[in-house]
């Protein structure tokens, strides 16, 4: 009995998969039959797969359970993705999935190594029931290779996207911590600064004071640097912005705790120090602070 | 671009509401002069909460009626330097040296208030 197929020829197929990330053409007719074949024996090939992930000792963060039903859902959303040339919800499905495991300590190899099993695991079934006709597994092969290793490429460049998002965030998170601008009387703020300040903390910084300025209304701002073991001629000028930056935002700053070293480089690097008001210690800045707000601080006995 | 010049008793305000042109600043720095003049004021505030760029001749010109107006017996007070904006002027240099700056319009008129007192 004679059927009229009309295969695309490889190199058509093959334009199919070179177009943008977005969208590309529909299944073709080989590619019908192979997500057809891919649903049919869903249920084997993903406890092949399972297991041969177990045998790999990847995803070893994660119970068998889990990785059963984590397995499923990229299993799922593999053949989808096949089916309709579509990468879109592969690359959600992507970033949901390693939001999910990057806590647990999945690492990118595991995620890599797990697509790429998967790859092999349905490309072996696709040679096992080819086998007999070799020119159509090369026409099979030529429909699924390409999609297969844009799959890849979408999983693992998700879930490295998604882990160096989580890195910014928590250097942020790291960095405004670090550096805490607190309002200890009204109009009056402090900034005390601890440990190595690079450039990139001292800009980070600036911005934060900035910030706390104009949300507190700060006129007088202490800027404790006792915490601060060295700093080099940039940093020093970082600081000279940060005062003069303040002074725009008509706030008065203080600066308390410079260490003989820290002294010492201010002055070679030839700051104007009029334009600095420095104090020894915290405690004479917040003093000189007071009285510039028009506090004076009497104990009890004192004032009644 | 006008800029507005209000009085409000002793002092003027004005308000520069978008980014204005070299010939609008030179513009405003006349006028601001006349109205001390006319007015006998004793104080300018200049507000640029709506600016968020500061380019060296609005800068220097700033700093330039803030000088004619304190040859007038006024003061002038900066208020309203939004913190991207002053983070920018002090990278490149641009200090409005010896230009009273305030947060906003209430510190700005407490400043001119303060300073008027002081030389009664």
């Amino acid at each position: 009995m004679a059927r009229i197929e009309t295969e695309p020829s490889s190199t058509q197929v093959a334009e199919e998969y070179s177009g943008s990330v977005e969208h590309v053409k529909p299944a073709s007719f080989l590619l019908r039959e192979l997500v057809a074949h891919l649903r049919d024996n869903r249920t084997q090939l993903r406890e092949e797969w399972a297991r041969r992930i177990t045998e790999a000792k990847l995803l070893t963060a994660m119970t068998k359970d889990e990785i059963f039903a984590e397995a499923t859902s990229v299993y799922d959303n593999y053949v989808e993705a096949l089916e309709t040339g579509t990468f879109e919800a592969l690359q959600a499905y992507a970033r949901n999935l390693s939001e999910r495991i990057i806590p647990r300590g999945v690492e990118t190899r595991e995620v890599v190594g797990i697509v790429l099993l998967l790859r092999d695991v349905l490309a072996r079934s696709l040679f096992a029931k080819y086998q007999a006709d070799f020119t159509k597994l090369n026409r099979i092969l030529d429909a699924y290779e390409p999609a297969a290793n844009r799959i890849a490429n979408t999983v693992a460049v998700g879930f490295v996207q998604e882990r160096e998002r989580i890195i910014r965030e928590q250097q942020e998170a790291i960095l405004e911590l670090s550096t805490p601008v607190l309002q200890v009387r009204e109009r009056l703020l402090i900034l005390p600064i601890i440990g190595v300040i690079d450039p990139q903390r001292a800009r980070q910084l600036t911005e934060q004071l900035l910030r706390g300025i104009r949300m507190n209304r700060a006129k007088v701002v202490v800027i404790d640097i006792t915490g601060v073991a060295a700093m080099d001629a940039t940093v020093a000028n970082h600081l000279v912005q940060t005062v003069e930056a303040s002074r725009l935002l008509g706030a008065t700053v203080i600066v308390t705790g410079l260490s003989p070293e820290i002294a010492q480089t201010i002055v070679n690097i030839g700051v104007d120090l009029g334009k600095m008001n420095t104090v020894g210690d915290l405690q004479g800045g917040i003093e000189q602070a007071e009285h510039l707000l028009g506090y004076k601080v009497v104990p009890f006995a004192e004032a009644s | 671009m006008e800029v507005p010049i209000l009085k409000q008793g002793d002092f003027l305000i004005a308000t520069i509401q978008a980014a204005l042109t070299d010939a609008d600043l030179l513009h405003l720095r006349t006028a601001l002069l006349q109205q001390v003049v006319r007015r006998r004021s004793r104080g300018v505030i200049v507000d640029v909460t709506s600016l968020d760029v500061m380019d060296s001749f609005a800068s220097r010109t700033l700093r330039e009626i803030a000088q004619m107006i304190h040859l007038r017996g006024a003061e002038m007070v900066i208020v309203g330097i939004q913190p991207e904006v002053a983070f920018a002027m002090v990278q490149l240099g641009l200090k409005l040296e010896h230009v009273a700056t305030a947060l906003d319009l209430e510190e700005g008129l407490a400043h001119l208030k303060q300073k008027s007192e002081s030389t009664l």
